[in-house]
């Protein structure tokens, strides 16, 4: 279970104007702004949820994330993963997750795809059996036989993302984060991402949460939206709660942002 | 250590990929410090002495800390490239793995290339050996292992502030290759030939001299016996180094930059 | 007349994003000056052991000392672009094909215009710093207003050598597959014979008669010692002539390599 309560997190960004005096006066004295990322964030996440986390760009979206893998400490608020504080222990932690990055890859350029998760297997120590068996049960379902032992940089970018996507689960995660994991996806990878995402959340259980601006992802997965703008949350309920008289998501989406001017 | 071979084993793989560059790039690494070689040669060849040292003498010093550097290159010049690691989020990634920080970016960054310079080391120190005139005894074999330990350690610290500044700012690293560079470029001469001031920086606040001009003395004879252990003394240099590191991390996992 | 204009406006931008890093331009004036004064202790050590061997005044090794650290992005070789071997690498050679220039011209002048603008943000405080340093450990004044003019007239065409040198890397990268390791040794062989290791003078008579005569001395050796008097009268004509030689036989071969790297890449697309 997840639960973040009155989470806080402000970034100090040093103020400069442009032209030679005042680039001059910032050698001697420093102006900073305070961004509050994230301002008073609360929600739960249960054990199986398939959560939705949408917003408008630097709504606080990947600050988020980053609390909850453990990459970012706020300043204020509670934070409990499966009854661990995400910042501290990370390593004890971060065993239990699993982070697909759609932008950044976390293969090795140059080597066959297997050869990436071999070293996975070594840095989260996954037993010999379990590996074998998720890596097995990875390739069927992810139909990865045929680029397992191709070198990443020549796998198109669909094949690549299933790659990831088999990456970050060798080791059983509980919790499995996706940032933007369809972005720049033909029509048919995109399809089966979502429906590999859709079968992991059934069979394992696995809580996923997933930030998308894709909202065909968010209709063809998720049940449960969470709305964040200007670092609070706006909205945490289903998508029938702003699709109401529009005719797609996406325009229901943008009225949403409209009206509460993010 | 077995995490550290899989990274060993995925790197050199990733080399296999493109064999006759690599080998070029050796042959270039190897070439690139044996200037420096070649500038004690012809110094030597117009002067018969530098402050007391001989030519066998001062080469016996450039060899060793040549060493000293090359094995920490070995170990951690990987922090060399870690302004990239920062720049673009590959940090982010190991953090949200379930090992040490110090182990994935090592692993990360392993520069088979080196191998040139490893070779050039060796050949270097043999020759700097064998022309030295020592009477090798035990004392004298253990102050050199002192040496190439506490080398190893002082210059793997500095890499370690290296990568930790990364984590503040982005600007301004050059600073940093007067310590790295710097010292294994004038490291070729007994740190006492720039002068008293020199030296006592040298001992004092970044302890190269520790390194090599005390232990130096004691291998010509010419020192005090304590001298032998100081190298032990620099072994201690990494600790605040990797203080600094965990500020770093500290700093970065609360700014998220 | 119109490109001139052009390089002028790149030389201008390339300032200006100098400008914009001043922490690291502070940081590389810091960092050639410690790398000045220790080169500089390192020749006072030598000349205390044995003055007469000194093959210089021990205050023109030190001017030579400080005009290198001062003026060291116009004369290293490691300062090639990484862009240009990138483009040559992963074919974006192909875009710049598509312009309306000449590649070598174009390189030449972008080469040049990115080591005038490094030398002339991070020169002047270290030529200062060094004027204030003690004699004969600083920078001291040329020996007259001719020799000043002399001294800037072959700095120009040190650059020029050097960048003409460059080029021939960047055109033999067309050829081979490990740019990296070409360009690793030829570096090395231009630090070593141009006198950045040692100074030329430190070499033993015969060795240096050689280097002397070959085009790695036409470039930081001439202007620096020209400047601290260690080259004058004859010498120094003869040396600025051997100078100008040298950049015409280096551009022209550069040039003939760029012809044929074109055709290379025409024929094989990249």
């Amino acid at each position: 279970m997840i639960t973040l309560e009155h989470v806080r997190k402000t970034y100090k960004v040093s103020k400069r104007d442009a032209g030679f005096s005042s680039a001059f006066k910032a050698l001697f004295h420093k102006e900073y702004e305070y961004i509050h990322a994230l301002n008073d964030v609360s929600f739960t996440i249960l054990d199986g949820e398939m959560v939705g986390y949408i917003g408008p760009n630097g709504a606080g979206k990947s600050s988020t994330i980053k609390i909850l893998s453990g990459i970012l400490t706020p300043e204020e608020g509670i934070c409990l993963v499966d009854g661990l504080i995400p910042w501290k222990n990370r390593i004890e932690y971060v065993r239990n997750i699993g982070v697909v990055f759609g932008q950044r890859s976390q293969l090795w350029w140059d080597v066959p795809v297997l050869d990436s998760f071999e070293l996975l297997r070594e840095i989260y120590r996954i037993p010999e059996s379990t590996y074998r068996r998720n890596l097995e049960q990875l390739t069927n379902m992810l139909d990865l036989s045929q680029l397992l032992k191709t070198p990443v940089r020549q796998l198109s970018l669909g094949q690549r993302m299933r790659c990831e996507i088999a990456a970050s689960l060798l080791h059983d995660p509980r919790i499995l984060f996706l940032d933007e994991p369809t972005i720049g996806l033909d029509a048919v990878s995109k399809l089966a991402v979502r429906d590999f995402i859709r079968k992991l959340n059934q069979d394992k259980n696995t809580t996923v949460i997933l930030t998308t601006h894709d909202m065909q992802d968010i209709e063809a997965l998720t049940d449960r939206i969470i709305l964040i703008g200007k670092g609070k949350i706006l909205l945490d309920g289903t998508i029938d709660d702003i699709r109401k008289d529009y005719d797609s998501t996406e325009e229901a989406l943008a009225a949403f942002y409209r009206s509460h001017q993010i | 250590m077995k995490l550290y071979m899989k990274y060993f084993s995925i790197h050199l793989k990733s080399i296999m990929e493109y064999k006759s560059s690599f080998i070029l790039t050796c042959i270039g690494q190897f070439l690139v410090s044996f200037n420096v070689f070649l500038g004690i040669h012809f110094m030597f060849q117009r002067f018969s002495s530098v402050e007391g040292f001989t030519y066998a003498e001062v080469l016996l010093c450039f060899s060793v800390t040549l060493m000293e550097f090359t094995l920490a290159e070995a170990v951690a010049r990987g922090f060399d490239g870690f302004g990239s690691i920062v720049r673009n989020g590959e940090f982010d990634r190991i953090l949200v793995r379930p090992r040490g920080e110090i182990l994935q970016v090592l692993g990360s960054r392993i520069e088979f290339s080196r191998i040139g310079r490893i070779l050039q080391a060796v050949v270097m120190f043999v020759y700097g050996v064998t022309v030295s005139q020592v009477k090798w005894n035990l004392p004298k074999v253990l102050t050199v292992i002192l040496m190439l330990a506490g080398g190893t350690a002082v210059f793997s610290g500095l890499f370690l502030i290296y990568a930790s500044i990364c984590f503040f700012t982005l600007e301004g690293l050059e600073f940093m290759n007067i310590f790295t560079d710097g010292a294994r470029e004038y490291g070729k001469y007994p740190v006492c030939i720039y002068g008293k001031r020199v030296l006592q920086l040298c001992t004092f606040v970044v302890p190269y001299a520790l390194i090599q001009y005390y232990p130096l003395l004691n291998l010509l004879d010419r020192g005090k016996p304590f001298y032998s252990l100081l190298p032990l003394a620099a072994c201690l240099f990494p600790v605040p180094c990797l203080l600094l590191w965990k500020i770093g991390v500290r700093h970065y996992t609360s700014s998220g930059s | 007349m119109k490109s001139y204009r052009k390089y002028l406006a790149f030389f201008r931008l390339r300032f200006s994003v100098g400008l914009q890093y001043r922490t690291a331009a502070l940081a590389g004036i810091v960092t050639q000056f410690v790398w000045g004064s220790m080169e500089v202790l390192m020749f006072r050590a030598f000349y205390r052991s044995d003055p007469g061997s000194f093959p210089m005044t021990l205050s023109a090794t030190c001017s030579y000392v400080w005009l290198q650290q001062a003026f060291l992005a116009l004369f290293m070789a490691w300062m090639m672009e990484n862009e240009i071997f990138d483009s040559i690498v992963n074919g974006n050679i192909a875009y710049e094909l598509c312009r309306p220039v000449n590649l070598y011209s174009m390189w030449y002048a972008r080469s040049l215009a990115n080591r005038f603008s490094k030398a002339v943000l991070r020169c002047l405080p270290i030529l200062v710093f060094a004027f204030f340093v003690p004699a004969p450990y600083g920078l001291m004044l040329p020996e007259s207003p001719g020799t000043f003019l002399l001294f800037l007239f072959t700095l120009f065409a040190g650059t020029g050598v050097t960048t003409a040198f460059c080029m021939l890397v960047y055109m033999v990268s067309f050829f081979t597959i490990s740019p990296a390791g070409i360009r690793m040794v030829a570096v090395s062989v231009v630090e070593f014979f141009a006198g950045a290791v040692i100074p030329i003078p430190f070499f033993p008579n015969g060795v240096r008669r050689v280097f002397e005569l070959l085009p790695f001395a036409s470039m930081q050796n001439v202007p620096l010692r020209i400047y601290s008097g260690d080259l004058t009268g004859r010498a120094m004509l003869d040396a600025a002539a051997l100078q100008l030689f040298w950049l015409a036989a280096l551009v022209l071969l550069g040039r003939l390599l760029n012809a044929l790297a074109m055709k290379k890449v025409t024929v094989q697309g990249g």
